[in-house]
């Protein structure tokens, strides 16, 4: 299964990329900083793109600004490659950028993904590109921008771990599932971005360089390779992720973040794994899920690709 | 079909043929043109040009075309293509006193200098329809008399009259009149400036605007604002290109300006004065003038020294906030697949609910025993 | 009435008490042209009890908001000393800085409950905010101090999820003072700490500050304009008019034989009331 696609040719109407280059060395100095002071949110002045806001414009326009010819571009929506804002944004950087475009994780020099870190370890030189609605972890607990920044400032992060304190005492667990607060390099409390809480022991000491656009909240941030990054907990209660009862219906996966699928409307469902590459890897190598031989697994592995 | 939404590429491009086709509606019926447009429907273009910031309505017009008549989307369109403009230089400050009037009130004033001018206003129309616009082709052009006597071209603004007599507050650039702020290349930070304030609100959603203003009016903010004045025409908009050293005309835009005048302040040092409140819209857009000013003046509080108590007097809620572009973005986006985080909501739904379940048997069984109703009876 | 005092007295004479916990010199506060409080100079010891008496807008809001580092005076110095770390002016520090100390040296009892507390975490989360401000990240631990603390102000423990809108007022305030001694401050601010409440209810909330300032060798600074809870709860009494300190001297003398003539008629007031 062939899953990269060779440079398309360029759409000379626009700059390399779709951004001008002054604004690109611009998105660049916000990043070097972010990179410089890992966990820190550095406001940019975030342009107005052709996509909407909320629907990836941060990534998009981090993504331009340390894209270059010879890069390969992955993007994912929900861990999958043949989602519909994941194909229409792959579209749109194969068109303004002419790059190579690929499905394969392996292969791609950076991943741009919205909720998901993909399932198989990052390698040094790869650029994982994060899509964030909300950077500011803290704005939940406190609303005002004035406010949350000194919070930052003076590492004031007690709040965070009174709502911690609070799901606890009222479900014996935290009920946090996703944008898992996380606390990186021992310094700056940070969103992670949506990705299930699953993905949060990923995102420390990860070969790959780690970049988080905020189009609409302006705001970049970024995790350098190799550095810490804990999830808030507590001594007695410490961080866990989310485990299913059942593997992967169609590969048989029983480490990877799973979606569900309901299959009629008696209440039948399956679980298949969120990440498709992985998924599709995991079945090449000859894996073999509960119901991949199924109609619904024919479906899903088969029919739903383009 | 339960197959999740995942759409290939074909699925895509196949929704813009299903756009272009109902945009266009019945082929039997003559496709409007972008002159149509811009001539028959100018507030709609006026309101495409003020959320879309960019004064342009030949590109308002197509993209009203474009997006069906969505004002949001259409000032989308306008905000895309601007930000990939190259930025050959800036005007000076537009001179509205020197504009060239259609339309001025006072609300404030019986009669002024340059009298009170109706011009085209929707004000004194009542509402009924008239059914003829309806037919079409074929009525006669409107029957408009020139007036005998050309106007006044002494128009002063009522708050500079004001300001000769010292009643209302001086408003000056700030020391060394720096550049002003661009929200389109730099991020907002709050407290924002009064040049911040008023690029966010001359780019901010009409109706947002207009419901803030009325929260104001009905008692959601301090102040009882008079429209001072509120005039309507086309001032010169003027460059000067380095090389030249000198100011060039270079064409004349319609403008709307609104300046509301509001209840004085002072202290025992500063006499007692107006404030003012500014509005200023592309084309004609009244309402959006009116709103912005009222909002303008909410917004001072902090420089005046009054409480921030609701949200028309806060800017980091009024800024963030009235955008159409952004939140029309953000509030859509909801759209896209969440299934990843709503799997997890289910994961840990799902586990709360066995464990409670599990703990109430567990507490009926203990119940059930002799034991415990002994305690039960203490 | 006075033995309390005695007892607290004594620990102002223990191994921290060679030297005043709080020094204030000078303090003055305006509001634009108008006085809040004017040079007022007075130093706390380890362990006393210090009441500021006056009327409404005799300054003396004014002046605990200052000293508790709320507000910055016009002029004057606030020196606190913590062990043998020795601050000469709070103000002087940086504001986070200025902060960790206000969380972990003392502590503010404010009039309204609401103002000390988070209306939407549960009584048990208000009280541990303070204690994982100081680090504990140990939630077995920071609940078995959440109970002790709600037993030790009377509040039944099995109410530790509920959240303060569910509390009556004084439960409210006396959630307010667990909140604030769990971090074991050395001094605390109480601004009219029984305000707002019925008679009964003040008379069980003194009875309890009475007995917690007693036990843990608290000082405390506490604005009233309540003569009658100045004597129950204060060693020593400065009494304040017009921004200024117009008498001052221990408790018992102050009300038994006031010297100046305003406190005369403070004091008389109480008497005729």
């Amino acid at each position: 299964m062939q899953k990269s696609v060779g440079p398309p040719k360029r759409d000379e109407a626009y700059n390399f990329a779709y951004l001008d280059e002054q604004t690109k060395r611009m998105v660049r100095r916000a990043l070097l900083k972010a990179v410089a002071v890992p966990g820190y949110q550095v406001p940019f002045g975030s342009r107005e793109m052709p996509l909407a806001r909320g629907w990836g414009t941060g990534g998009i326009q981090v993504t331009a600004s340390v894209i270059g010819p010879d890069d390969t571009l992955k993007v994912i929506d929900q861990g999958a490659d043949d989602t519909t804002n994941a194909v229409s944004i792959r579209r749109f950087f194969a068109r303004v950028a002419g790059v190579a475009t690929t499905e394969a994780t392996g292969e791609a020099s950076i991943i741009q993904t919205r909720h998901r870190i993909p399932e198989a370890p990052l390698r040094a030189g790869q650029i994982l590109v994060y899509q964030v609605p909300q950077p500011e972890p803290l704005r939940k607990l406190e609303p005002k921008e004035a406010e949350t920044r000194k919070m930052h400032a003076w590492g004031d992060y007690g709040l965070m771990h009174v709502r911690l304190y609070e799901d606890i005492a009222r479900f014996g667990r935290v009920a946090t599932t996703y944008s898992y607060p996380v606390l990186v390099n021992g310094r700056y409390v940070m969103s992670p971005s949506p990705i299930p809480k699953f993905d949060n022991p990923k995102l420390g000491m990860c070969a790959a360089l780690q970049l988080f656009g905020a189009g609409r909240e302006k705001r970049i941030y970024a995790i350098p390779p190799w550095t810490e990054v804990k999830s808030l907990d507590f001594d007695d209660h410490p961080f866990e992720v989310q485990t299913w009862d059942e593997p992967c219906a169609l590969c048989g996966a029983a480490d990877s973040y799973l979606d569900e699928v309901i299959t009629d409307d008696k209440g039948s469902r399956m679980f298949v794994c969120s990440d498709s590459h992985y998924c599709e890897e995991r079945r090449a190598a000859g894996h073999v899920g509960r119901l991949l031989g199924s109609e619904t697994g024919q479906k899903l592995t088969g029919g739903a690709k383009e | 079909m339960y197959v999740a939404v995942k759409g290939g590429e074909a699925a895509i491009l196949a929704t813009h043929d299903l756009v272009a086709e109902t945009r266009r509606g019945d082929p039997a019926v003559p496709e409007i043109g972008t002159e149509q447009i811009r001539e028959q429907l100018g507030l709609a273009v006026a309101r495409v040009m003020n959320e879309g910031s960019l004064a342009d309505s030949d590109l308002a017009a197509l993209a009203l075309k474009q997006a069906q008549g969505d004002a949001i989307e259409a000032a989308f369109l306008m905000r895309a293509y601007r930000t990939t403009l190259p930025r050959l230089g800036s005007s000076l400050p537009v001179d509205t006193s020197a504009m060239t009037v259609r339309r001025r009130v006072s609300a404030t004033y019986k009669d002024l200098p340059g009298g009170q001018i109706l011009g085209p206003t929707y004000d004194y129309t009542h509402r009924l329809f008239e059914f003829d616009l309806a037919g079409g082709e074929g009525r006669a052009p409107a029957n408009v008399t020139p007036a005998e006597q050309p106007l006044d071209p002494r128009m002063p603004r009522v708050p500079d009259l004001l300001g000769d007599e010292g009643l209302m507050e001086p408003e000056t650039p700030p020391n060394g009149d720096p550049k002003p702020f661009d929200l389109t290349r730099d991020p907002v930070e709050f407290p924002a400036e009064r040049d911040v304030r008023l690029q966010a609100l001359a780019r901010g959603d009409e109706g947002f605007l207009l419901g803030l203003a009325y929260s104001v009016q009905r008692g959601f903010g301090g102040n009882h604002p008079f429209a001072g004045e509120i005039r309507l025409g086309e001032v010169a908009v003027e460059i000067v290109p380095e090389e030249l050293g000198f100011a060039v005309d270079v064409g004349d835009l319609t403008l709307t300006e609104c300046q509301m005048v509001n209840q004085f302040k002072g202290s025992k040092d500063v006499a007692p004065q107006f404030t003012r409140g500014y509005g200023l819209a592309f084309g004609h857009a009244e309402r959006k003038a009116m709103a912005m000013s009222i909002v303008d003046r909410a917004l001072k509080g902090r420089e005046l020294g009054e409480a921030a108590t609701y949200p028309a007097q806060q800017d980091e809620f009024v800024l963030y906030h009235s955008d159409n572009v952004e939140a029309a973005g953000f509030v859509e986006h909801l759209k896209l697949p969440h299934y990843v985080d709503f799997q997890g909501e289910l994961e840990l739904l799902r586990r709360l609910r066995k464990e409670l379940e599990a703990r109430i048997r567990r507490e009926q069984d203990e119940a059930s025993r002799p034991t415990a109703n002994a305690k039960a009876g203490d | 009435m006075s033995a309390p005092l005695d007892s607290a007295a004594k620990v102002a004479t223990g191994a921290d008490g060679d030297a005043p916990l709080l020094t204030a010199t000078g303090v003055t506060r305006f509001y634009g042209e108008r006085i809040g409080c004017e040079d007022v100079s007075f130093d706390l010891w380890p362990g006393e009890v210090l009441g500021i008496v006056g009327e409404s807008g005799s300054g003396k809001s004014t002046l605990l908001r200052c000293l508790a580092g709320l507000d910055r005076p016009t002029s004057g110095r606030i020196g606190f000393r913590d062990g043998s770390r020795v601050t000469p002016d709070i103000f002087a520090l940086d504001e986070q800085r200025r902060r960790a100390l206000m969380r972990t040296a003392w502590g503010i009892v404010h009039q309204n409950p609401r103002d000390g507390l988070r209306m939407g975490v549960s009584a048990g989360g208000n009280i541990g905010e303070r204690l994982i401000d100081r680090g504990d990240r140990h939630y077995g631990n920071i609940r078995v101090a959440a109970v002790d603390w709600l037993q030790r102000v009377e509040i039944d423990p099995a109410r530790i999820d509920d959240r303060p809108t569910q509390f009556s007022g004084g439960m409210q305030q006396r959630l307010q003072i667990a909140r604030v001694l769990v971090s074991e401050p050395k001094l605390v601010y109480m601004d009219e700490p029984t305000g707002g409440l019925d008679v009964s209810v003040q008379a069980r909330l003194l009875d309890l500050l009475r007995a917690l300032v007693r036990d843990l060798g608290l000082a405390a600074i506490i604005v009233t304009h309540d003569l009658a809870v100045a004597r129950l709860l204060t060693d020593r009494l400065m009494v304040m008019r017009r921004g200024r300190v117009v008498e001052e001297g221990l408790t018992d003398q102050v009300l038994d034989d006031p010297q100046h003539p305003y406190t005369q008629l403070l004091t008389a007031s109480v008497l005729a009331a």
